[in-house]
């Protein structure tokens, strides 16, 4: 087991510095420096000067790989790839373009973002859970069918109409929380409970409909039969029988999902003003902070990673026929 | 006139070309044609499919672009014809000049009146501050309050006209298939629907604007459907574009094994790695970028639009191909187990033709699923891309350019809501169509499903 922690963790190095090197070409090769300078700057008072010395401010007038003018091994470092993109794997983020650093920002709004997406993952799933159950059980009726299709009409409204018209009711109609905003000192929940009720809410479609289908293909097991041919009743046999085994594709399911709860979301963070990752990241695009974005990808693919390791792991532990070596 | 082809609408094209010929190759096939049998046997599967063409329909039709001859200026050399810069296309023909009523700014849906106050001058030269009248709605009223009976008048009459083209259109469908078994009548009814809509929506829309207008005094209908065309090329052309690289890799991986899999693998556990969204938003600002710098390769506005539109299509398939090709690796694995490869193996056929000829035929249902499964996520991430500032090109009409500008009005009081309404509208429809409808596919196709679904 902790072997093969270790060995994928090896096998993570080369996909991050594939992703390293993407991003890289995305962000340098694609578009010189000047090209980002130029837009930057803004297209009007672009002059050879200025772009010299925005280059020179943000680190961007070293050449790319290889610096001939430097002596040793500091014809390596000071080049726009190791200051730029090997130091990511040393978390050393650097600035953003406006001047601030990333790390001190990332880590302090990572907090704000877990306090929604946290809430929004647990009782999403459990509220998914419970809704499967109840249209598993009515099964094969015309109940049931109706509630597929409501799922599907679920999954087809954007995600925009659920923020948007949650924030319309809950807060501007019924006037129960505030549109938008964030505290973390006082009453946090008052901020938190619609964005976290807008994310349960949006989710339910597309999760209740799996659900289902996972506890109907439980349903059709073998051990399922022998339970209803012993006489077990169907109430005992949807908690007792088939709700335990279902549990088991749906958390190895969604595990590779907690690590990048980090990240937040894009679309609830901006909607709800909350200073969390999410909103970090648009506001970046939106002024076309490329540092940040760079630094962004790169957390996120680490996130990703750890989330597909922990998703092998959470196999073992809730399949002890499987064996990872 | 002068025909002005995008590349867009060039490709659009080209990829309905190569579907009917995929289709017709397919019916060949007494499996597949099996399988659609089964989904268009439902009253779900006709209605569906008949929505999704329709959609199809109108963006095929506004994909057909010209620009019209100016009126030839006095003065001028008589020779010499100059076009319009506004691009048309033949949708906003069938519109009825929908699209060239403006308005100074929003009105509400069949109102008179502007919805905000402006200052105007009465007769004898004093100022005042009222609700401007709209130009192009009401102006054939002689007294506001005759508006609704007018409404009511114009719909009874634009309905009559619409059951006579239901009518026309349907009877011949009627004649040719009253004998078929499958369930013309759902199609029929639907089409029925959408005739009487567009018909009564064309003919009001000549007096009133029926969803009202936006902050630009566009009409909001108008935008609702010329954002069909955004909304069904983005989500064919970015899988069309993502099929030959997925399915190419993962045939291959799964097939040749060894170390071709190493490298597909590790190709897309990279990629997939990378925030989607992440990397949409880097490189369309990139390619952003690249346009500013290079203006000189567009004469329209709306090439350059059509650009960064097919940019977005061209990057949407390169991020979203993973998941298929890791599906069509681990089917090809096992179907490359299976005896009749083996066997063509022992006979000594080339790779190639076991390529061509025993395995990619048995993953295009899989391709097929996804095709119909990617479409509706497509056109919702759409809407969230333009939303973020990284979507459709601010000039070119879309659902989420129109969300966008909207939603900053609901602090409003009282409340512009058409806008979003539009829409909101026009984007379920297309999706929850699709979704249905790729249910149907998926429940037909997948050998695996055995749990009937939706189909009523």
């Amino acid at each position: 087991m902790f072997a093969y922690i270790i060995r994928r963790l090896i096998y993570a190095i080369p996909i991050l510095i594939g992703v390293n090197l993407l991003t890289f070409m995305l962000f340098f090769v694609v578009n010189s420096p000047d090209d980002m300078a130029v837009s930057q700057l803004g297209q009007k008072y672009v002059t050879p000067a200025a772009i010299e010395a925005w280059k020179h401010k943000n680190g961007y007038d070293l050449p790319l790989f290889y610096n001939a003018q430097e002596q040793g091994s500091h014809t390596v470092t000071e080049t726009i790839f190791f200051t730029k993109s090997v130091k990511l794997f040393a978390f050393d983020f650097g600035r953003s373009e406006s001047g601030r650093d990333i790390t001190t920002d990332v880590s302090t709004r990572m907090w704000p973002s877990l306090a929604v997406a946290l809430p929004t993952f647990v009782v999403g799933i459990w509220v998914n859970i419970c809704v499967a159950l109840m249209v598993v059980m009515f099964h094969a009726t015309r109940l049931d069918r109706w509630a597929v299709f409501v799922f599907v009409a679920l999954m087809s409204i954007s995600y925009l109409f659920y923020i948007i018209g949650g924030q319309y009711l809950v807060a501007k109609t019924w006037k129960l929380v505030p549109i938008s905003g964030f505290n973390g000192d006082i009453q946090p929940w008052k901020f938190l409970l619609l964005p976290v009720l807008v994310g349960v809410i949006a989710g339910i479609g597309s999760g209740a409909r799996w659900y289902r289908t996972l506890f109907l293909e439980e349903s059709n097991q073998d051990y399922v039969r022998t339970a209803r041919a012993k006489g077990a009743s169907e109430i005992r046999i949807l908690f007792r029988h088939i709700l335990p085994n279902a549990l088991i594709p749906i958390l190895t399911g969604v595990v590779v999902v907690i690590p990048t709860l980090f990240m937040g979301g894009l679309l609830i963070e901006s909607f709800f003003g909350i200073p969390g990752l999410g909103s970090y990241m648009l506001d970046a695009i939106n002024s076309q902070d490329f540092a940040i974005v760079r630094a962004m990808v790169f957390i996120g693919s680490i996130l990703y990673i750890i989330g597909l390791i922990l998703t092998d792991i959470s196999y073992t532990w809730a399949d002890p026929r499987l064996r990872l070596d | 006139m002068k025909p002005l082809i995008l590349w867009s609408d060039m490709l659009i094209y080209l990829l309905v070309f190569a579907l009917c010929i995929f289709f017709l190759r397919l019916r060949r096939d007494p499996q597949t044609r099996e399988h659609w049998r089964q989904v268009l046997s439902t009253r779900l599967g006709m209605v569906t499919m008949t929505i999704i063409l329709v959609y199809v329909g109108v963006a095929l039709l506004d994909s057909l672009h010209f620009r019209r001859a100016l009126e030839p200026v006095a003065g001028s050399p008589s020779g010499e014809v100059f076009y319009n810069n506004k691009v048309t296309s033949v949708l906003d023909l069938m519109l009825g000049g929908m699209g060239d009523r403006f308005e100074r700014t929003y009105s509400a849906p069949f109102a008179l009146d502007s919805f905000e106050k402006q200052d105007m001058k009465d007769d004898v030269g004093h100022t005042y501050r009222d609700f401007p009248p709209l130009e192009h709605a009401g102006g054939h009223l002689s007294h506001p309050g005759e508006r609704w009976g007018d409404v009511l008048t114009r719909s009874a009459t634009a309905l009559l006209w619409g059951v006579l083209f239901s009518v026309l259109l349907i009877a011949p469908q009627w004649l040719l298939l009253r004998r078929s078994p499958f369930p013309w009548h759902a199609s029929w009814m639907t089409q029925a629907v959408v005739i009487c809509l567009s018909v009564w929506l064309v003919n009001i829309s000549r007096y009133y604007h029926v969803l009202g207008t936006d902050l630009g005094g566009a009409d909001v209908a108008y935008q609702s459907i010329k954002g069909i065309r955004t909304g069904v090329l983005l989500g064919t052309l970015a899988t069309l574009i993502m099929l030959p690289i997925a399915v190419s890799l993962g045939v291959m991986a799964g097939y040749f094994k060894g170390w071709v899999d190493d490298v597909v693998q590790y190709l897309y556990t990279t990629l997939s790695s990378i925030p989607g969204i992440l990397l949409i938003a880097a490189s369309v600002l990139l390619f952003q970028v690249y346009i500013d710098l290079n203006p000189d390769f567009f004469t329209v506005g709306l090439e350059k639009a059509d650009a960064r539109f097919l940019a977005l299509c061209f990057i949407l398939g390169v991020t979203s191909w993973s998941s298929l090709c890791r599906l069509i690796r681990a089917e090809t694995l096992k179907i490359s187990q299976l005896g009749y490869v083996q066997a063509a193996h022992a006979f000594g056929v080339s790779h190639q033709r076991i390529l061509v000829r025993h395995i990619l035929p048995n993953v295009t249902h899989i391709i097929l699923i996804t095709f119909v499964l990617d479409f509706s996520a497509l056109v919702l991430a759409e809407a969230v891309l333009s939303y973020i500032g990284v979507g459709i090109d601010p000039s070119m009409a879309s659902w989420g350019n129109m969300i966008n500008g909207a939603r900053s009005e609901l602090s409003r009081e009282p409340i512009v809501w058409w806008t979003l309404s539009g829409a909101f509208f026009f984007m379920f429809v297309l999706v929850l169509a699709a979704n249905l409808f790729s249910d149907l596919v998926r429940d037909a196709f997948d050998p695996r499903s055995t749990t009937a679904s939706v189909a009523a």
